[in-house]
């Protein structure tokens, strides 16, 4: 009976662990947006950049304990609305003689790890999506204005379409599939993000008077790069972590399986990326082998179990090549996003969900669709009303001339490298 | 004496700078400049958008000598900073009223 008990303390234990473990990789996922954002915009507006990042980790953090969590996993619900709930903010875990009693039989139905484990991997999640729209927007977004944007977002626009999926809700009732959020992340923050750029416009100078796209290029590659490596490390909790457990054989290996498949989609995507700009331009183009890496990560993440390791290379490497097509079309179409968030994230996010009945049986296609329409229409729909009620009291764009100063000095009034110019 | 201006390719700098030491030239200023001539621009892609580089980077050389080895100097710059290819830049000669050699108060050719 004693060794039993301690099988179960051990697995407990271990569960817990790996997933503290893989949400801290995740939390480190926004050290990784940071550093790609900053890589990407002029140096002018490397602060503020920097800024958003971390001010927004924060608000997703204390939103999703307020509110997010407890609307996304409610104790009850109709499957389209949770009941109200706030318990989260006050505390409370399992119980351990509660966990213990638990016979050897329904161990993998019951409570194999902590509440609060689970609540802070869910947390980083939500910082994922909300990281995800501050790329698109930077460079002449007021800082004050997307920070009120954040906590709508990570307060109740993510959760309730969380709770649709992950929570239980219609979403996850009707089979439809998304292991790790293509879909409830990815394409969540891609839709917000989309919606905020057409209130928002182009930057001063993408187009030329003619309508002509031009270039604005990125000020430190190397930042980028880090940044997008950070991402890659990050993934494999993201995915990884999205198994949930560890402690046996299958769990085990499944874990495993997913780990080598996030990889394979990753470097697929960077060997299509690359090669897809280098057939269209006439040369490597580094930043499109970096957005190749993400679009090949966003492509497996809604099933990256299922799929052998040539297929996830596969998968990642669609995701590699449409993400470039989709950053050009995306410059025609006037929607200007300085680090292909909405390509990235959005269009490869859609093609994740539409990929996972290659492999996984259970899923159909027209299930898939249903619940990438559902999730695109809230996320875009309700994000659009709220960027649009933030435009009519306070405002969204920074003034020309701020915007062609910089915001840096705008909106934080520090520069990002003072002293590389004369004062 | 005269001022002989030189407008270079930048990878051609230390080569030039070999060439004029071995003609017993001593001393040189240079510059790191930008600009255009019949090379003009040229145009590159950044996320499949064009963007225009107007102004390429250029070494300006700076030498003061005295006007009977003006030729020599000249046909040394020009001996290895020739690449046939357009963009190779220019050399400007122009007169030196007086050179003041600031350390001992030495003036003209004694100065150079």
């Amino acid at each position: 009976m004693e060794a039993i008990e301690g099988i179960k303390n051990l697995s407990y234990a271990l569960d817990t662990f790996y997933f503290l473990i893989t949400g801290a990789l995740v939390m480190w996922m926004a050290a990784g947006f940071a550093m790609l954002e900053a890589g990407l915009v002029r140096s002018k507006n490397t602060a503020e950049i920097l800024t958003k990042n971390i001010v927004l980790f924060a608000i997703a953090g204390i939103m999703y304990m307020l509110m997010g969590y407890n609307i996304m996993y409610p104790a009850d619900g109709n499957g389209y609305f949770p009941a109200l709930d706030l318990s989260f903010m006050f505390g409370g875990d399992n119980d351990a003689a509660e966990v213990l009693a638990t016979d050897m039989e329904g161990w993998y139905d019951g409570s194999y790890y902590s509440g609060m484990s689970d609540f802070f991997f869910q947390m980083v999640f939500v910082a994922t999506a909300m990281s995800i729209v501050s790329g698109a927007v930077a460079e002449r977004m007021k800082l004050w204005s997307f920070m009120v944007f954040a906590v709508v977002m990570t307060g109740f626009i993510y959760p309730l379409q969380g709770y649709w999926k992950w929570g239980g809700g219609f979403l996850d009732a009707m089979g439809f599939a998304d292991f790790a959020g293509s879909g409830v992340v990815h394409l969540t923050g891609a839709a917000a993000a989309l919606a905020g750029v057409m209130l928002l416009g182009a930057r001063k100078g993408k187009y030329g008077p003619n309508g002509e796209v031009r270039a604005i290029p990125g000020a430190n590659l190397p930042m980028a790069t880090l940044g997008t490596f950070i991402l890659w490390l990050g993934w494999f909790g993201f995915n990884g972590g999205s198994e949930l457990i560890l402690s046996n054989v299958g769990e085990a290996n499944a874990v495993a399986a997913v780990f080598v498949n996030t990889n394979m989609a990753a470097a697929g995507g960077v060997v299509a990326g690359i090669l897809t700009a280098r057939i269209l331009f006439g040369k490597a183009d580094l930043t499109m082998a970096l957005n190749g890496a993400l679009a090949g990560l966003v492509a497996i993440t809604a099933e990256p179990l299922a799929p052998t390791p040539i297929g996830a290379t596969l998968i990642g490497a669609a995701g590699g090549i449409l993400v470039v097509f989709s950053i050009i079309t995306m410059d025609k179409l006037k929607i200007d996003d300085p680090v292909g968030a909405i390509s990235v994230h959005g269009v490869v996010g859609i093609w994740g969900l539409m990929a996972v009945p290659i492999y996984n049986a259970d899923a159909s296609l027209g299930t898939q669709g249903i619940g990438m329409l559902v999730i695109f229409g809230w996320s875009f729909v309700a994000s659009l009303i709220t960027w649009g009620v933030i435009k009519v009291i306070m405002g969204i764009r920074v003034s020309e001339e701020e915007e062609y100063e910089g915001v840096d000095i705008g909106e934080c009034g520090v520069e990002a490298y003072p002293e590389f110019t004369i004062k | 004496m005269k001022l002989i201006t030189a407008i270079i390719k930048p990878f051609k700098l230390d080569d030039v700078r070999d060439a004029l030491s071995e003609i017993g030239i001593t001393g040189m200023t240079v510059t790191e400049v930008k600009g255009f001539g019949r090379q003009k621009g040229h145009t590159e892609l950044y996320r499949g958008a064009e963007y225009v580089v107007d102004f390429l980077p250029k070494a300006k050389l700076e030498i003061a000598v005295n006007a009977d080895i003006v030729d020599q100097v000249i046909e040394a710059i020009v001996g290895v900073a020739r690449t046939d290819k357009i963009g190779d830049g220019k050399i400007f000669i122009t007169p030196v009223d007086s050179v003041v050699r600031i350390r001992t108060g030495e003036t003209d050719a004694d100065a150079l």
